[in-house]
């Protein structure tokens, strides 16, 4: 199963990606801009985030909201995201509406800051405080997607620090920040767009040329920091949180190799081996047979800079102490870093991934999505089409190796969140805040319709 | 590069898949929509077994049961039993909502028939073994114990027990609390399970990648001995708790946030009125553009979203405004809410307020059914609510149909300002005293754990 793909690159720099599929009247328009959080400058952390809902205030030709609201009157979704590498906009439209989706993306893209005002950044930067108090300060272990990368990444690295951003700097932010971050970054340049589902490509390559050839190019992207890190952490760095939880929860981190490289693969389908759904070791030990937690997963956070994290978490049972969830979790990283994995474990993670994979192409914008992915992050829209050929090529020792090679004490990070009372007998005075694991991406939140039929 | 704002082209055809329907002999029902676009195939076994008919005391057995269906077969134990699904690319869901229990899977077409003979498995021979059921259970008490610190856990389920009378099943969680689910056991679900699920209870519904000659001959096959004949569901009497207007307080100390909750009793899905009242809720609080998200969020930046929804159930579900705002403004947020619920029983909706809304509903449509996993649970709600057979190919025709002069008929004789419950999560040291100065109604104070403070 393969995609038919057209890419082409504008002369201002933008890399256009067509993909077409007429099997319903159905078209997304997707586009990644190559930056995040990584690129944010010190003093403004969440910047980016911000700077994505500013996105959504209009532009020149567009009025405060009515980006949704147009998109919503053609029947179309929407929403935007970011990341700690990238920030990405994406509209799914009846097919007839293509070109209310492109008009509206050039139009920010070209012309954003006439638009701009101090009382659309104080209202958003207020929005985004609350957008931080609902997904993370006010929900149990909501602090831990900016706790564990400020633990597994050094200081002075891009990826440690908070994507949503402290309050201190939210405040900071100036219009003079959101000027200067968009002539940077939201360039021609420095963006993919990609259109998937229900349009004849030489209409869409003269609407692409209409709306996007003229915005200018921009002066190139600055560097980011050296963003290279040694293979492993070196140690075992561990932090407990003493939090309003009411039973502990457990992240064991893991340096791993970059996203799309052959080891990564190797790595992500050891993270399925590990904890992805019932038949994963993790859920049948601590879950079915000792009893020990109640929600268990492994993933890799799929970074493509520097190096990659492999996650491994679980919640505890009521009665069961952190200690215990600890080295219930640890024993099952040993054995499978000592043990090996069997070639049926493979088999069942391979068997899974091709399902969810055919699964995730149903979609317009999740095919635009994972095309503008692939083409941002290593380049190359293409290898989209090759996912499943790399997975298909991992063996059991491929992966037996990266769990030697990645899993063991020179490479662990704990975070740990235990209920006060535990984190006062650990001798743990710092309280945190509270907050939630909601899967990581930020971003403007769309509202949908209730009364789906 | 000043372009002015492209006009829209023609709408290109669009139709819901089409579904062929038939019963086997034993009266199971099937519902066949091919999609052959790619290799996949959506399978949901809907059955007339939700938290609905749950009896006093019992609270949380229909959810238990269904999630112990894939806990083992009589002849697989549950390892093995998930081991033989994920080894098919797949991997089963069970659960029960209010009206129904279902059991879902999605497999590359070449895995149907075995698929489908694990299916029927779980649905028709499920094993109950003691140990698995006890493990469930303790798993919804650490998930309720987890809810006293989860602000919008907490708040659905406070909100659910202030506006029901306390006889109704919906004044208590789909899930039961803690002292029902202790009392539940194996040989509880066995016997739910016996009673409630049968041929005649059940409906197959498949979509994507095959035939209806080749489901029906593999559901013959893999379901054809299934015979139990059940009694219909007892129905739920969804009395209110007052018809006052009240508020709730509960407690959680410190919180940055208010969790709010503010509506009543609501409509039963089936009501005569139900598009008029989409289209109605829409421009309330349903669309990112509707006027509590606007007001709430784009005005007055009080929170990072706000919505109102009907949630439609046999019997009537709540209506409810939900959102979480900053601690400081609890009061005002509420205000612009009941404002909000005034002004649109107040005068008709604007012209182009109805068009946004009427337009989405029928704009998203192919939007919204890309996927066999997402045609399979619309043909599922419609199995449920004995929704007609045109349903989804004159849903655009509903909704286009519904005027102003409908939506503020809706307002006026569906919503309900005097009888809202306002109900607030949060630090009620800070949010009572201006609550109270709204005049809802003598405020009570409780805190997560049950225990009245005030």
């Amino acid at each position: 199963m393969r995609l038919p793909l057209e890419s082409y690159r504008l002369p201002n720099g933008l890399l256009v990606t067509l993909s077409e599929d007429h099997s319903t009247p159905v078209v997304a328009v997707n586009l990644w801009y190559h930056v995040g959080s990584a690129n944010e400058r010190p003093g403004r952390t969440g910047f980016a985030h911000l700077f994505e809902h500013m996105l959504f205030q209009g532009s020149e030709h567009v009025a405060a909201n009515a980006h949704f609201e147009l998109v919503q009157r053609a029947g179309g979704t929407l929403n935007g995201s970011t990341w700690l590498e990238r920030t990405n906009y994406f509209e799914t439209v009846p097919s007839h509406h293509l070109e209310l989706a492109l008009w509206l993306e050039a139009d920010r893209m070209g012309a954003l800051l006439p638009a701009m005002t101090q009382e659309k950044l104080d209202t958003q930067r207020d929005v985004v405080k609350n957008e931080r108090r609902w997904s993370v300060d006010n929900q149990p272990y909501g602090t831990w997607w900016e706790r564990l990368p400020a633990l597994c990444f050094p200081p002075e690295h891009p990826f440690h620090h908070s994507l949503i951003g402290s309050m201190e700097d939210l405040s900071a932010a100036s219009l003079e920040d959101v000027a200067e971050f968009f002539r940077t970054y939201y360039t021609p340049d420095n963006a993919v767009l990609t259109i998937a589902g229900d349009f004849e490509s030489t209409t869409a390559r003269a609407l692409v040329e209409t709306h996007f050839s003229k915005i200018p190019r921009g002066s190139g992207r600055p560097a980011l920091p050296p963003m290279g890190l040694p293979r492993t952490f070196g140690g075992w760095a561990r932090e407990v949180v003493a939090d309003d939880v009411m039973v502990p929860r457990l992240f064991l981190a893991f340096r791993a190799p970059t996203f799309g490289t052959d080891a990564y693969y190797a790595g992500s389908v050891c993270a399925a081996v590990f904890g992805q759904r019932r038949g994963s070791r993790l859920y049948r030990a601590l879950v079915r047979e000792r009893e020990v937690a109640s929600d268990v997963s492994a993933f890799t956070w799929d970074l493509a800079k520097g190096a990659d994290l492999f996650v491994a978490d679980a919640t505890a049972r009521p009665g069961t102490d952190a200690a215990t969830l600890e080295a219930a979790m640890v024993a099952e990283v040993d054995r499978l870093r000592l043990g090996g994995v069997r070639a049926d474990e493979v088999a069942r993670v391979l068997a899974l991934i091709e399902t969810d994979f055919v699964a995730s192409m149903q979609t317009a914008g999740d095919r635009a999505d994972a095309i503008s992915k692939f083409a941002t992050l290593l380049g190359d829209p293409a290898l989209v089409n090759e996912q499943l050929d790399h997975y298909r090529k991992v063996t059991a020792e491929e992966v037996a190796a990266f769990a030697h090679d990645f899993l063991g004490e020179d490479n662990r990070a704990s975070l740990v969140y235990v209920a006060p009372a535990e984190g006062a007998a650990e001798g743990v005075a710092e309280g945190a805040a509270e907050g939630a694991a909601e899967g990581g991406r930020l971003g403007v939140r769309q509202r949908t319709t209730e009364g789906s039929p | 590069m000043s372009h002015p704002r492209p006009q829209a082209g023609t709408p290109g055809p669009y139709e819901f898949p089409h579904a062929t329907r038939f019963a086997l002999a034993n009266g199971l029902r099937v519902i066949v929509a091919p999609m052959h676009r790619l290799p996949l195939v959506s399978v949901i076994a809907v059955v007339d077994a939700g938290a609905a008919g749950d009896t006093a005391g019992r609270e949380g057995l229909a959810m238990l049961t269904a999630a112990a269906l894939a806990e083992g077969t009589v002849d697989r134990d549950g390892p093995a039993l998930v081991e033989a699904f994920e080894r098919l690319g797949t991997a089963v869901d069970s659960g029960a909502e209010w009206d129904d229990a279902t059991v879902q899977l999605t497999m590359t077409p070449a895995r149907f028939d075995d698929a489908i003979a694990l299916l029927a498995e779980v649905v028709m021979a499920p094993r109950f073994a003691e140990g698995d059921v006890e493990r469930l259970k303790a798993e919804r008490l650490a998930e309720l114990l987890q809810q006293q610190v989860e602000p919008r856990g907490l708040a659905d389920e406070r909100f659910a027990r202030v506006v029901y009378a306390p006889t109704s099943r919906y004044a208590r969680a789909a899930g039961g609390s803690p002292a029902t689910v202790r009392a539940l056991d194996a040989a509880q679900a066995r016997a739910w399970h016996g009673f409630r699920y049968g041929s005649t209870t059940t409906t197959l519904i498949v979509t994507g990648d095959v035939t209806p000659e080749v489901v029906r001959s593999v559901v013959e096959r893999r379901f054809g001995a299934w015979s139990h004949p059940v009694e219909p569901m007892p129905a739920v009497h969804p009395q209110a708790r007052t018809t006052e207007r009240a508020l709730h307080v509960v407690a959680k100390a410190d919180a940055p946030q208010s969790e709010l909750r503010v509506g009543h009793v609501g409509l039963p899905r089936t009501h005569r009125d139900y598009f008029r009242v989409v289209v109605m809720n829409a421009v309330l609080g349903g669309l990112f553009s509707s006027r509590i998200n606007l007001n709430l969020r784009e005005e007055h930046a009080y929170t990072y979203g706000a919505h109102s929804g009907f949630d439609w159930r046999r019997a009537a579900g709540p209506f409810v405004v939900a959102t979480a705002v900053k601690t400081e403004v609890t009061d005002a947020a509420v205000r612009e809410i009941l404002l909000e619920i005034d002004r649109i029983r107040d005068a008709e909706v604007t012209a182009d307020e109805l068009d946004l809304a009427t337009k989405y509903l029928a704009g998203v449509f192919p939007v919204r059914y890309e996927t066999t996993g997402a045609v399979a649970s619309a043909l599922a709600v419609a199995t449920v609510y004995e929704l007609p057979d045109d349903y989804f190919s004159t849903y655009r025709n509903h909704i286009a149909a519904v005027t102003r002069g409908d939506v503020l008929t809706a307002a006026r004789t569906h919503l309900h300002p005097g009888a809202l419950q306002v109900l607030a999560v949060g630090d009620a040291a800070a949010i009572t005293e201006p609550l109270a100065a709204l005049h809802l109604g003598t405020p009570s104070v409780t805190t997560a754990d049950e225990g009245e403070t005030a």
